[in-house]
């Protein structure tokens, strides 16, 4: 397993996991999603190809009412 | 004419419907939200960025696309410029917007803009091809500076984020649109209609509420009734205000007065 933090919690995730799997598992629908791994954004395109690594800090944001 | 067809806001070569931007927070429900929108008349509505809930219903992109209007994403909470940079790139990765609501603030209690990093993140976004406008204080001259660092518009507050207060130095803020060369949108602060009114006014080019509206005891009208102030403000604006005077200026004729006897003036000594 690997141990990251996922929208500020520590989660355990099968050793593999890509970013991808990662939405999946927020959300039923990747639009309107963006993710930040360490404090970069990973674009959209390179989801399925970025695999998250030990203590690994991912932010996965949309759009909420504001401002 | 350009005169039935009701004010405009135009920002970085593209023209809004209306000159008022509706700031999404605060609203009680999706449903009122889309009612709301809709009787604004707004062309653009912000959002901000935040952490996606598993167990959310209903999108907010959902509802702001069935009512056609554009999303403005904000940099709401972020305390530095590269907080406010991160936040800026997700929310063109997730919304396919290169416009971006800066605001950077310097605590979270008054929630006034930090002038520093906001002046950095400015120009590290408009390097990276963001449309950046810009939430500031009333100051005119960091209004400048931002509008010399390529934003596309300033947002000038009139009072504190959510306060109602009004515009509080309506003196800067006209210095400000005097001196703009972009557009200049009051930003924070508005209580009532009045207040929008007045900052169309004093030359802004367009208004955002949001609190006044969401929070008002019934939304919907409000944002109808806000409507009406920024379009009544912007008529205003172009007919030409008449001057503050010290002395009162008769608006009925005083010559060919009939004489009843008693006398034709009476002028106090002034000196």
């Amino acid at each position: 397993m690997t141990q990251a933090r996922l929208n500020g919690e520590r989660r355990e995730l099968p050793e593999g996991s890509t970013v991808a799997d990662v939405v999946q598992m927020l959300s039923r629908s990747p639009s309107g999603l963006a993710v930040a791994v360490n404090g970069e954004v990973v674009a959209r395109s390179a989801w399925s190809a970025r695999v998250v690594e030990e203590a690994d800090e991912i932010e996965v944001l949309t759009a909420a009412q504001g401002g | 004419m350009a005169e039935e067809a009701g004010a405009r806001l135009e920002v970085a070569g593209e023209r809004l419907a209306s000159p008022l931007i509706l700031g999404s927070g605060g609203i009680p429900s999706m449903e009122v939200l889309e009612e709301t929108v809709k009787a604004s008349r707004t062309a653009l509505v912000t959002v901000a960025m935040r952490r996606v809930d598993p167990a959310a219903r209903g999108s907010i992109l959902e509802v702001l696309e069935r009512c056609g209007v554009r999303v403005l994403p904000n940099t709401a909470g972020c305390f530095t410029a590269g907080e406010a940079v991160l936040t800026a790139r997700l929310a063109r990765e997730a919304l396919a917007t290169n416009w971006v609501k800066l605001e950077v603030i310097g605590d979270e209690i008054t929630l006034l803009p930090d002038p520093v990093e906001l002046l950095a993140a400015a120009e590290q976004l408009v390097d990276e091809g963001f449309v950046v406008l810009a939430y500031t204080s009333d100051d005119p001259i960091l209004a400048r500076r931002l509008e010399q660092a390529g934003c596309a518009a300033v947002m000038p507050l009139g009072a504190p984020i959510g306060s109602g207060l009004g515009i509080m130095n309506p003196h800067n803020l006209a210095m400000i649109t005097e001196a703009a060369g972009v557009p200049v949108v009051l930003d924070a602060g508005i209580g009532a209609p009045s207040d929008a009114a007045a900052a169309m006014e004093l030359g802004c080019s367009g208004v955002l509420v949001a609190s006044a509206i969401t929070r008002s005891q019934d939304p919907v009208l409000m944002a109808s009734a806000f409507a009406l102030a920024v379009e009544a403000g912007a008529k205003a604006r172009r007919a030409g205000r008449i001057p503050r005077r010290y002395r009162a200026l008769a608006s009925s004729p005083t010559d060919d007065m009939a004489d009843f006897g008693g006398p034709l003036l009476i002028r106090p000594r002034l000196d």
